[in-house]
């Protein structure tokens, strides 16, 4: 979706502040937030991309305005009421009207081992890649309603494959059905004067992660 | 950021705010539906808030600098090599490792979210999560890195890595000067959570104790 969240390339959103010995969380609230969204996603009724693209759909002047942890208080909220863990009742209420009856909790003993685990987004299927390094590409001019990894300041834009990382879920589809469609994601390189015009320097770039169906033959 | 330390400051002496509120009704619904164990959640938090942090990545760094054979590794299958230093897990399975030279500097951002290599860096600051860092690290890379204090000569290349999917960037930064024969324990030391993401530098040891 074209919303707020996709901020590369925006003006007006003030100076860098780098906080000084900051701590990991600045309130327990924030910690708590954290630890909720870990322990509520044990219960795989929702995908990383899911979660990510609950937070985008945070009404935009709501999501500007929002610190980090309640934008993931706002997707936690819309997940738990969508994929059937809550009711929207009980959310407004903070009472139970039921007990779930999800068997497998996360417990403490069970953290260090849930976070040192792998659960990689990349796929063993044997997909043939359309492009190898070196390759000429165009990101796709495309407006996806639904959640997309593709940010608008790229797409028209044209590139050059670095790398093929392999295959792995596509995050357009993973998100909206569950549908993982798996295909290669590529490094692409972009000139920055491809991206911003002739005033920044002709020798940076950036690299961008793009999967198969963001792109075509340039 | 101000609103996150008006926010910590309104905490500690006034009633729970808004967002402390509601997350504190949330939790209290999630452990009376049987969703949520409390004493996970603490365990959680356990872990980022002291076990895992940039003084992870600070080790696998120190280690590149001193054993030419593990830099090759990280910089081919990096998180094979992160693995044998003992760090791996959620947001770490697909590593890139970028070294900066002279002639190269690697900067890393999410745009879209807050993507971050999680086991080697710990969770990301609020100014890697924030709007300024997001929207203007990929259109004004030398701006941001100037406003930080890192002035980059023309002739140094900027490579700006948007982490877009979900491979998870670190930056191996260069080793300082006036670190000949340091051990990988005390070189570890120098290594900031800046240097990693690749706005700063790790800077010499005198400048770093200074």
């Amino acid at each position: 979706m074209n919303g707020v969240h996709d901020m590369g390339g925006m003006h007006g959103m003030g100076p860098m502040e780098i906080e000084k010995d900051e701590p990991v969380f600045h309130s327990r609230w924030e910690a708590r937030m954290y630890a909720l969204q870990r322990a509520a996603g044990f219960h795989g009724r929702w995908n990383s991309d899911m979660s990510r693209f609950s937070r985008e759909r945070m009404p935009p002047a709501d999501y500007l305005a929002a610190t980090y942890y309640e934008r993931w208080l706002f997707g936690l909220q819309t997940l738990l009421v969508e994929q059937n863990l809550v009711t929207a009742q009980e959310l407004a209420t903070g009472r139970a009207a039921t007990k779930a009856d999800e068997s497998a909790v996360l417990r403490a003993s069970d953290v260090a081992a849930l976070m040192r685990g792998r659960s990689s987004a990349r796929v063993a299927a044997e997909v043939p890649p359309t492009f190898k390094p070196g390759d000429s590409v165009i990101a796709r001019t495309i407006n996806p309603a639904g959640h997309t990894r593709l940010p608008r300041y790229v797409r028209g834009r044209r590139g050059t494959v670095h790398i093929d990382h392999g295959v792995f879920t596509f995050p357009d589809t993973n998100a909206m059905r569950r549908d993982p469609k798996p295909q290669h994601c590529y490094s692409v390189r972009f000139g920055a004067r491809e991206l911003w015009g002739p005033q920044v320097s002709a020798r940076d770039s950036a690299y961008l992660d793009l999967f198969e169906d963001y792109l075509d033959a340039a | 950021m101000s609103h996150d330390h008006e926010e910590h400051v309104r905490e500690h002496d006034k009633p729970l705010s808004g967002p402390a509120l509601r997350v504190k009704a949330l939790e209290s619904l999630l452990v009376e539906k049987g969703l949520v164990d409390p004493k996970a959640l603490d365990a959680i938090i356990d872990l980022y808030e002291t076990k895992v942090g940039p003084h992870n990545g600070a080790r696998v760094v120190a280690r590149a600098w001193t054993d030419p054979g593990f830099k090759r590794r990280l910089l081919t299958d990096a998180a094979a090599a992160i693995d044998e230093v003992g760090f791996g897990g959620q947001e770490g399975e697909d590593m890139v490792v970028l070294e900066n030279t002279p002639k190269v500097h690697n900067m890393v951002v999410c745009t879209l979210c807050s993507c971050y290599p999680w086991p080697v860096l710990g969770l990301p600051p609020v100014w890697y999560k924030s709007a300024p860092y997001r929207a203007r690290a990929v259109i004004d890379p030398r701006g941001v890195l100037k406003e930080l204090g890192l002035l980059l000569s023309e002739d140094v290349e900027v490579r700006v890595w948007d982490s877009t999917a979900e491979l998870r960037y670190l930056v191996l930064p260069e080793r300082p000067a006036g670190t000949d024969g340091w051990t990988e324990e005390r070189l570890a030391a120098l290594v900031t959570r800046d240097a990693m993401v690749g706005v700063a530098k790790v800077l010499p040891p005198k400048a770093a104790a200074g």
